[in-house]
């Protein structure tokens, strides 16, 4: 199929059109037709015509400092990030220690937490009142909290990292543990120092996941809305929190229309350089099966060294978590007893969970809220990768063909976009039947999917793009039939890949907090969801027991990345 | 050549969208949920739709009422902060995804009236709500209910430290209160422009400006959102933040006791209700032009009057019902105070100055 002969014939004009098909349809229906639609009702509200508002834009300081602003936090969150998830992708793509499968799952678990419930877990640590502050102020003598958290950079910062290094971990991990480690150790025998076998084989090798880890973190920090909002303070603002209080505070639509625009170019014209970048990287290499790749650890040198990083990783991404989970079932109430200020055991949180003391219409139930959860997770799996596959497939297998070249940069728009734009551009295109579906529980999924989608496919055109064409050429000159070439060829190679882009799938759709973006049925409620309607009340049970739903779907989520990590020995994983 | 393949993927995404489609449908049965059952499985002639904010929330039995004595089911439809579903209502003009809106609120009824998205509803319920509610002469927004925007402080705090809370917004520029209070950016927090509006009932339009420089000088600390200045930054709350003071609601001492863990008789907060240091948002319903469903719709906005669900209102929502007729639970009697006077700031004043103020106070207290 790579043979220019191919090209002409009618048949290989004809395999990119099929597999684009469901993919282009579902964009269209429910990414582009929304945003169009909501952007013409914008501008029809200007007053100073298409041009007024993108002028409004670039004449304001404060705008222009929120663009500026937006830039200058997402290079040095994704910097910060790579700098913490290249080692640890490593050690996870080298080494077999025991365990490795918990941490996997538990790094897993910070992407789907809802922001407030990150700040408060945040808070607990490192806030005015937090543990570190304390112990400091106690060691030291001090009077005033040394660490100044709150309305910080540092908190945005790490806020991103903390939520991101999951996406580094996975997608270059992964890419790593199949890398033959032959050809740095070739390098090392040939006189090499490590150093420069990392600088000339490695990282070359490595290029194309790294690269595609670094443009996803890059634009959901680019895009940042909670982390900016809750633990930034009011003193930050990057184009998303902007177009929200032009959109909602001010009802300034047109403005907010300029800025999606402009936030949407530039993720546009991000993912065209990266495209660019990773055509150039690519190239096809002998994928190798784990076992041939990773060591178990011999040394005691490679233990310590081992067993240090997974600390400093697992207590950046966890401890945060398990001061969270610790809170939900410890009162530091007093109760009716002033003169009782100890911390008091207590699973009271989690029984209230179950009840409907005040006969509300729309409580619903834990066990209920996952359920649903879960639901939607499953239907988002299920969706993204039944378009994200066969979108991977022909990026990969035609890399020349023109429209290739044009759909690849499209397909990451959806990541780029502001969430309440499109929210309100569901509202007003999706409002004819058949696809009346602004109250459909339905939209949910499908919202869900296109954040997902472009994860899918970027987790899987790096490992579909390294198989060697001729293993495919093989097999078919041995007679296998096209359909078995991909089930035994392809699916194999790819299977871990694929398992990634379930994962991710899964995990934003668990996380994703729909109520701003888009109108909700509130007798299906997911999680996120619930721990908001608590979070969002006074009174010490409330603010107990959004911990604990927020501890349930840690643990949901951690359960649900650990079945995800299984299924690979079941099936296609390894070859 | 690889045709097939195409097929065979093609096949398999179709049956995974119709699969998807089909468990869509199976979560109703799979989650009934209260919504889902709360009227016994007659046949119902009629849905009505009733549009909201994520804060609504009623009585299982209250709404049963309703429907049992209409033969109606009630769907709602929760659209985001009241901004937000202000905003999708208004873009659903021309096709609206409900017959009722309940929810905007006094910062926001002059963009729901410019909008015209509401017509007019001359409720005979109006009759037992006093004037001062009644925002709307032309009776399109009906009002429902009220909350006050109230400074809350941490009673411990000022116990220990043998200090008086503060009585007035002026007492919060000086040196005993240094550092003490946390508040909301009006720009993204609807209790921080009340306050900011409470500010400018009190100072004026040209003093409030010169008011928010004494707090800057006395180190007032601006959050984003209610739950970070609440539970994160306020010493007062579970989540035991390092400030005694913050903006909340005149309801949240009594949030306080009704959730606490373990049960307390006595809340740890109080709110400050002197003279003009609260603002009052009051919370209107309108029936959305262009409803099929006009007679429901009226019965419904008459419902959300009656004293029925007006006396449901406080414990569901934690605010209070604008029908004169309608007692409050004890608990409120117990652990409330309402203020006397509240700033005043009129909604078409709000609509005209919204975004001046909010420029002019972000310039003088975040740069």
């Amino acid at each position: 199929m790579t043979k220019p002969a191919d090209h002409r014939s009618l048949l290989s004009w004809l395999q990119p059109l099929l597999l684009w098909l469901p993919p282009v349809l579902f964009l269209s229906l429910f990414y582009f037709y929304p945003l169009g639609s909501i952007l013409q009702v914008a501008f029809e509200r200007s007053q100073a015509g298409l041009a007024g508002p993108f002028y409004e834009v670039f004449s304001s300081p404060g705008i222009r400092n929120v663009i500026a602003f937006t830039f200058w936090q997402a290079a040095l969150s994704t910097l910060l990030t790579l700098l913490i998830g290249l080692p640890g992708a490593y050690l996870f793509a080298r080494y077999e220690f025991r365990g490795k499968s918990l941490v996997r799952a538990l790094t897993a678990v910070p992407f789907v937490l809802p922001t407030l419930v990150v700040a408060a877990a945040f808070n607990t640590l490192l806030g005015p009142r937090g543990w570190v502050n304390l112990a400091l102020m106690d060691s030291f003598h001090l009077l005033l909290p040394p660490i100044k958290f709150t309305n910080s950079l540092t908190a945005i910062l790490m806020a991103h990292v903390f939520y991101n290094t999951t996406i580094i971990l996975r997608m270059v991990g992964d890419y790593w543990s199949h890398l033959d480690p032959r050809m740095s150790q070739a390098a090392l025998t040939l006189g090499a120092s490590p150093l420069k076998t990392i600088q000339h084989v490695t990282l070359p090798l490595l290029m194309p996941a790294v690269l595609a880890a670094a443009l996803l973190v890059f634009i959901f920090d680019f895009t940042s809305f909670g982390v900016i909002l809750v633990l930034g303070g009011p003193r930050f603002a990057t184009m998303e929190v902007e177009i929200y209080y032009q959109t909602i505070s001010l009802f300034n639509l047109p403005l907010a229309a300029a800025l999606s625009i402009i936030q949407l170019t530039c993720t546009l014209g991000l993912t065209i350089l990266y495209t660019q970048l990773s055509k150039r990287l690519q190239r096809p290499l002998s994928l190798r099966p784990v076992k041939y790749t990773q060591r178990r650890l011999r040394t005691w040198q490679s233990r310590v060294f081992v067993t240090l990083f997974m600390g400093v990783l697992l207590g950046l991404l966890t401890i945060p978590l398990l001061s969270l989970a610790a809170r939900s079932v410890v009162s530091l109430e007093r109760g009716p007893d002033p003169s009782n200020t100890n911390p008091q055991f207590t699973l009271a949180y989690y029984q209230e969970l179950n009840q409907n003391r005040r006969d509300s219409l729309f409580f619903v139930k834990p066990i209920n809220a996952i359920g649903i959860s879960l639901a939607y997770a499953s239907m988002t799996v299920m969706l993204a990768l039944a378009l994200g596959l066969p979108a991977a497939l022909t990026l990969a297998r035609d890399q020349d063909w023109r429209l290739n070249r044009w759909l690849d940069p499209l397909i990451m728009l959806p990541l780029g976009t502001s969430a309440v734009t499109l929210g309100l551009g569901f509202i007003v295109a999706l409002d004819q039947p058949p696809f009346d579906l602004r109250a459909s529980p339905l939209l949910i999924p499908i919202a869900h999917t296109l954040v997902a989608f472009p994860f899918v496919v970027r987790s899987l055109v790096p490992s579909l793009r390294s198989i060697r064409p001729r293993l495919r050429q093989a097999a078919a000159v041995l007679g296998a039939a096209p359909s078995q070439v991909v089930r035994q060829i392809d699916l194999p190679l790819v299977g871990r890949a694929l398992l990634v882009a379930a994962a991710f799938a899964f995990s934003i759709s668990l996380g994703e907090f729909g109520a701003t973006a888009l109108v909700s049925r509130p007798e299906y409620p997911t999680v996120p969801v619930m721990i908001y309607r608590y979070i969002s009340q006074p009174g010490s049970l409330n603010y107990g027991q959004a911990l604990a739903l927020s501890t349930l779907l840690m643990i949901a989520t951690a359960v649900g990345m650990l079945v995800i990590e299984r299924l690979r020995l079941a099936d296609i994983g390894e070859f | 050549m690889h045709r097939p393949s195409s097929l065979v993927i093609g096949g398999i995404v179709l049956v995974i969208l119709a699969l998807s489609s089909c468990t869509t449908a199976a979560m109703e049965t799979l989650f009934p949920t209260s919504q889902s059952t709360s009227v016994p499985t007659q046949e119902h002639a009629l849905t009505l739709k009733v549009m909201t904010h994520d804060s609504f929330d009623i009585s299982e039995e209250v709404l049963a009422e309703f429907e049992q004595a209409n033969n109606v089911k009630v769907q709602f439809i929760k659209s985001g902060d009241t901004g937000t579903a202000l905003n999708k209502a208004i873009l659903s003009r021309e096709n609206p995804l409900a017959d009722v809106f309940y929810g905007v609120d006094n910062t926001f009824l002059s963009r729901a009236l410019n909008e015209d998205i509401f017509e007019p509803y001359d409720s005979p319920l109006l009759a037992a709500i006093p004037a001062g509610f009644k925002l709307d002469l032309e009776s399109r927004a009906l009002p429902v209910d009220y909350g006050d925007v109230c400074l809350n402080y941490d009673k411990g705090y000022f116990v220990q430290q043998g200090v008086a809370p503060p009585m007035t917004l002026k007492d919060l520029s000086q040196p005993e209160y240094k550092s003490l209070l946390v508040v909301e950016n009006p720009a993204t927090s609807s209790p921080g422009l009340a306050f900011l509006l409470a500010t400018i009932g009190n100072f004026g339009s040209d003093g409030y400006l010169e008011y928010w420089e004494g707090l800057v000088a006395n180190d007032v600390l601006v959050v984003n959102d209610w739950e970070t200045a609440y539970y994160s930054e306020f010493s007062g709350s579970s989540g035991k933040g390092p400030r005694p003071i913050v903006v909340s609601y005149s309801s949240s001492p009594a949030f306080e006791v009704l959730y606490s863990e373990p049960a307390v008789d006595e809340p740890p907060t109080a709110a400050v209700t002197a003279n003009e240091t609260c603002f009052r948002q009051i919370e209107f319903v309108g029936i959305l032009s262009g409803t099929q469903n006009r007679e429901l719709a009226r019965k419904w906005v008459d419902f959300m009057l009656s004293r029925t669900f007006q006396e449901d209102i406080p414990l569901k929502m934690f605010v209070f019902p604008v029908n004169s007729e309608a007692v409050l639970d004890q608990i409120f009697l117990k652990y409330l105070s309402f203020p006397d006077q509240t700033a005043i700031v009129s909604p078409d004043e709000i609509a005209l100055n919204r975004e001046v103020w909010i420029k002019a106070w972000t310039e003088q207290v975040l740069r």
